[in-house]
């Protein structure tokens, strides 16, 4: 292959602030797949993968929303499964995927 | 539930996306090099070549397919007349483009432009960390060229261009040189297999690592998987213990492809011959219908059986290994990949006739060269070698090493 995929792994996410405003960086690309989506970043080259198409909807919903709580709760994300998106959020936050919003 | 991919997607990537994650794309067949290695049998231009106007058509089809980036290669593509223009017009449509070359083109100017650009990179391919070694492999001079453009693209001011490397039993030896020449060029390191693909069937014998160089190379590659780009290429050493970072995974025909200079889609960079052809993007519907209708890649994309591999305790981490490497060394897709670690496939390989071994599909090996030396087993069928005044050349007229 030569896809030259690096996975976030080796990036230790740091906790994430699900009340504050985020957006996609502008230099990520979003592909929707049946699997969820996938992610390229154009300045670091780096790929991810969205695995459910609800984290997509976490993910488009970001940049509107007031929170990432509020994009999470408007994708449909019940309450005992905001641990994971969390977890999931922090991962792409890692990764410079998606970066805090600096408008509040 | 882990909602973003920390692990591999491998279950669903196998089974095929509606378009590449990335591609390979060879835009030409000529080159100013003669690497002995090279897997497209490089050389001489093919005047089948796509024009500049089916190469942006080709980049308008990987725009509304949303191929965020294309892996160009060649031959040396700088060659191309239109190179720049080809590049300008990805990039402007949204699909990136990282492109492999020999560096003889990236002069001050040149570098200047390409670290202007965001949505482009370099490799730049090395293959020794010394110039005797690089050298015997990639022809007099072409260390010196390599390093003269790393430093144009230094002194531009680009960061994280690649320096490219494919792993050969003479450089195994030099990954940390490997690592000590990227640093400092504040590049990073990228490398790759060594495939017995087009001119590369000739050497592979005396060139690709032995066992205790794979384990070696393994090793390394856990403690700097971090740092080091691989193209997951190494995904069949895997099976030594802990996954190596990356899909593991063959993409062929599932995420990945090449399209040739003729514009001939193949399954992937390392299997041009017409086995793994899938069409052609001057076709009905062009590359896109290939890439999603094409009856080999629909084939690809069904549940493999695994063959023989499926009984290994490993098989779920090597899954078999690489399909090119398997086919031109005249192994059964469904069996051990060449360079198995178990050592099945060296075990395998004792039953092949070297003789009926899979020949490239196509050949642009310039003719220039004078065959000296020992007549190697392959005369007639490649008479144009451009191995021979190489140290190389001895092990690779023969493949009774196995």
């Amino acid at each position: 292959m030569s896809t030259d995929t690096r996975h976030t792994h080796d990036t230790r996410p740091r906790p994430f602030d699900l009340d504050a405003g985020w957006q996609l960086h502008p230099q990520v690309s979003v592909r929707p797949e049946r699997f969820g989506a996938l992610l390229y970043h154009f300045g670091t080259r780096q790929l991810s993968f969205l695995k459910s198409p609800k984290l997509l909807a976490v993910v488009d919903r970001l940049a509107t929303s007031p929170s990432a709580h509020g994009a999470c709760v408007a994708a449909g994300v019940v309450p005992a499964e905001l641990p994971s998106y969390r977890s999931a959020l922090a991962t792409l936050a890692a990764s410079q995927m998606i970066r805090e919003r600096t408008d509040r | 539930m882990s909602a973003t991919a920390t692990l591999p997607l491998v279950d669903r990537f196998e089974h095929g996306l509606d378009a590449p994650i990335c591609l390979t794309w060879e835009l030409t067949y000529a080159c100013n090099l003669a690497c002995v290695h090279c897997l497209s049998s490089s050389g001489r231009r093919d005047p089948r070549e796509l024009t500049t106007a089916e190469c942006k058509a080709v980049i308008d089809e990987l725009e509304r397919m949303q191929v965020f980036y294309v892996n160009i290669g060649g031959g040396e593509p700088t060659v191309r007349r239109d190179f720049w223009e080809i590049l300008d017009y990805a990039t402007s449509h949204h699909v990136g483009v990282k492109f492999s070359t020999n560096g003889s083109r990236i002069d001050a100017a040149a570098a200047r432009r390409l670290a202007a650009d965001d949505y482009v990179d370099v490799q730049i391919s090395v293959d020794g960390a010394t110039p005797d070694v690089n050298d015997a492999v990639r022809g007099e001079g072409s260390y010196a060229t390599a390093v003269q453009a790393m430093r144009h693209l230094a002194d531009a001011g680009m960061r994280g261009f690649k320096l490219s490397v494919v792993v050969t039993r003479h450089n195994v030896g030099q990954l940390d040189d490997f690592k000590a020449l990227a640093d400092r060029f504040g590049a990073q390191l990228r490398l790759t297999r060594l495939r017995p693909s087009g001119r590369g069937a000739d050497v592979w014998d005396g060139l690709h690592p032995t066992a205790d160089q794979q384990r070696t190379l393994y090793d390394w590659l856990l403690a700097h998987g971090d740092q080091v780009l691989t193209g997951d290429s190494f995904f069949h050493l895997s099976a030594y213990g802990d996954p190596l970072p990356g899909l593991n995974l063959c993409g062929a025909g599932r995420v990945v492809c090449l399209i040739d200079p003729i514009g001939d889609v193949y399954a992937c960079p390392f299997a041009i011959h017409e086995s793994f052809l899938a069409g052609n993007v001057r076709g009905d519907g062009g590359f896109a219908r290939v890439w999603g209708e094409s009856e080999l890649f629909t084939r690809l994309r069904e549940p493999q059986t695994g063959g023989a591999c499926r009984a290994c305790a490993h098989y779920d981490t090597c899954r078999g290994g690489c399909m090119a490497a398997k086919f031109f060394t005249g192994l059964p897709l469904d069996g051990p990949d060449p360079e198995c670690v178990e050592g099945y496939g060296e075990a395998a390989l004792a039953g092949v006739d070297p003789m009926a071994t899979p020949k490239p599909g196509m050949d642009h090996s310039r003719r220039s060269r004078v065959q000296s030396g020992p007549v190697p087993v392959t005369i007639g069928r490649r008479p144009d070698r451009a191995c021979e005044t190489s140290p190389l050349a001895a092990s690779a007229a023969g493949r009774g090493g196995h």
